[in-house]
């Protein structure tokens, strides 16, 4: 591809990938995976439980390696080996469980793995007061403010975590932050915080891959979605190319919701003009005289 | 031109304005943050220890004892240190007794076999321990067995060498006594001399201990390392996705045990000239118990180096407290699991106090 120098900086994806599949022995969990990532746009990657996207995702981030299809960075083909080498080319992920060491202190954690120091080498040291001035900094840019960055970062709310978590990716250079259901565990609020910080880097001129299972979520954000089910494509559209409506039926499953539908419209009390959303479906089936 | 809220750093206690703080969260009073440090269980219950025993035992009053209860406490404590360092790193090593004299007999041998001066043998010494703490680290890196499994694996293997070994080579269950060869007082001096400080008699490994304390407490809170290691044990696959180096944090973990099994195995072997073949066995549990009563997370991913030395400072006050008192010594261990137990009691308690939101 041919991209012109001028405006190339801005339009050229930074993370392609086109076939992408994994096999675990004789189990194919993904296969047929195309995906583009560009800065200053959120792709939100939608699916049900086991529709590969921590697989995905984990190939993104390097932490497994792709056995079929095309990676690239930047229009090179990569096989990132370990989550350092994507740090390196700028990919930075932000796992379900946050990276984040429950008992140690939130500007050590902030710091973690890229740690400053100063001084030569048998003395060199953390430089704490640096670091610690730096973390507050950062988060009160992203709008967090906590009052003491000593507390262990365990004892911080969900949302807190979350926050810190993508404060720290920003900081380090991430060009590409992967956000693994960031609201997953969170609260409407909650959530709310974590979707304008999602905007916030968008703003800032990265690129976001945003993980989720809530076509709600995805749809205040996203410029692009793809919508994984049973390790392949389901759709891969525009914002302007799709409705909610139409991600909420692709995400739950389109052709099987429509049977779902019409077995749930023999029954009492289950209101069909409107589609339930996915999570209500067993509960909403189950009490059925 | 930009915010100058900004200008104020966390240090300045309450913030300039009310919306600074998230309201939530009030500061925690010094009391309560003094608690939450993990060497004050074991601060209070050492103070109750050495009451105690400054009350009954009239000649643990006197500085001569205080110097043989901080050589106790040295030649477990200098040991501890690295296992604690270990411990927080979310792994144990049982091998560690064993490696002690391990280390000793090679030191030993090859000094005496092949007539050599005995810094020789130090030196290989120093290699063979080093090389089995990073081949239990490999181990235990490379299979993802757990480390209970590796290191006891290899605490059997080093007890049979031991033994089958000092047979083959000299035909005893001892080593021949070393004492008479070149640089022999040389490292005695460094290993196991007597320093007089204030007049009283105190062995050197007091001082190595002290100083190994200040060296891994700088290293765990201070440094780069420390912040790994506590993120190893704390949540390794968080801090393998963060980008750090798990593998070689374990690995050099397991080879600081080696090093401070080095270490006490000089000691023991230049402070009796020959070493015991089948010594050692049951050690590694007395290292595991005393940073375990000085703090540290059996689960990893909390503790500290001043915890573990007061740790071993109470084991070695009971050890000699016990003597002192006059009491039969087979007292001794069910002394040191009632501490164990109630230590880690007052830790677990502490901890939920210090945490409490």
């Amino acid at each position: 591809m041919a991209t012109n120098e001028t405006s190339g900086t801005d339009r050229q994806p930074i993370v392609e990938l086109s076939g992408v599949g994994k096999s675990y022995g004789n189990i194919r969990a993904l296969h047929g995976v195309d995906l583009t990532v560009s800065p200053g746009e959120v792709t939100c990657v939608l699916g049900d439980n086991g529709a590969g996207k921590s697989t995905l995702i984990k190939i993104i981030s390097g932490l497994h390696q792709h056995t079929e299809g095309e990676f690239r960075i930047d229009g090179e083909p990569v096989r990132l080996g370990t989550p350092r080498d994507a740090l390196a080319r700028g990919i930075a992920t932000v796992y379900q469980d946050l990276a984040t060491v429950p008992l140690m202190p939130v500007w050590r954690n902030f710091f973690l793995g890229s740690e400053m120091t100063r001084g030569r080498w048998p003395l060199r040291r953390l430089d704490i007061a640096r670091m610690k001035e730096t973390a507050d900094q950062e988060l009160r840019n992203m709008g967090i403010v906590l009052d003491d960055l000593e507390q262990p970062i365990g004892s911080l709310s969900g949302g807190q975590r979350q926050s810190v978590a993508i404060a720290r990716a920003v900081y380090f250079g991430a060009r590409v932050l992967i956000l693994d259901e960031p609201t997953a565990a969170l609260g409407v609020k909650q959530s709310g915080v974590v979707l304008k910080y999602i905007a916030a880097a968008r703003d800032r001129g990265l690129g976001v891959i945003f993980i989720t299972h809530n076509p709600h979520h995805a749809y205040m954000v996203g410029d692009h979605f793809t919508v994984l089910r049973l390790g392949t494509l389901e759709l891969s559209a525009a914002r302007s190319e799709v409705s909610l409506e139409e991600l909420t039926n692709h995400m739950a499953g389109g052709a099987e919701l429509a049977a779902l539908k019409h077995e749930l419209a023999q029954v009492r009390g289950v209101d069909t003009d409107v589609l339930p959303e996915p999570s209500e479906l067993p509960s909403a089936s189950a009490p059925a005289p | 031109m930009t915010m100058t809220q900004q200008d104020a750093p966390a240090a300045s206690p309450p913030a300039p304005s009310p919306a600074q703080t998230d309201g939530r969260t009030a500061q925690r009073s010094a009391a309560r943050r003094l608690l939450a440090r993990p060497e004050v269980g074991v601060a209070v219950g050492a103070i109750a220890v050495f009451v105690f025993f400054f009350a009954v035992a009239p000649t643990f009053r006197q500085a001569d004892s205080l110097a043989t209860v901080l050589y106790q406490s040295s030649t477990i404590g200098i040991m501890a240190l690295p296992v604690a360092l270990l411990m927080i790193g979310g792994e144990f090593d049982l091998s560690a007794g064993v490696g002690v004299v391990t280390s000793a007999l090679t030191a030993s041998m090859v000094s005496y076999q092949l007539t050599m001066n005995v810094w020789v043998g130090v030196a290989v010494a120093l290699v063979v321990s080093l090389a089995i703490g990073a081949l239990n680290g490999y181990l235990l890196v490379k299979t993802g067995l757990p480390s209970f499994l590796v290191t006891l694996g290899t605490f059997l293997m080093l007890q049979g060498l031991n033994l089958a070994v000092t047979k083959l080579i000299t035909g005893n269950v001892a080593t021949d006594s070393i004492s008479d060869m070149d640089g022999f007082n040389q490292a005695k001096a460094v290993f196991s001399s007597d320093i007089t400080i204030a007049g009283v008699s105190v062995k050197i490994t007091v001082l190595w201990w002290l100083a190994f304390a200040a060296i891994a407490s700088w290293v765990l809170l201070r440094t780069k390392y420390g912040n790994w290691v506590f993120a190893v044990g704390g949540n390794k696959e968080s801090a393998r996705a963060v980008g750090v180096p798990v593998a070689f944090t374990k690995i050099t973990l397991f080879m600081a045990v080696g090093f401070g099994a080095w270490f006490v195995g000089m000691h023991q072997l230049f402070a009796f000239n020959t070493v015991q073949s089948g010594e050692g066995v049951g050690n590694e549990l007395l290292y595991i118990a005393a940073a375990v009563i000085g703090g540290c997370l059996l689960t990893g991913g909390y503790g500290s180096a001043i915890g573990t030395v007061i740790g071993a400072f109470m084991f070695g006050m009971v050890t000699q407290g016990i003597v002192y008192a006059n009491w039969n010594p087979d007292w001794f261990k069910l002394f040191l699991g009632v501490m164990l137990l109630g230590a880690t009691l007052i830790n677990l308690w502490i901890r939920r106090q210090a945490t409490r939101k």
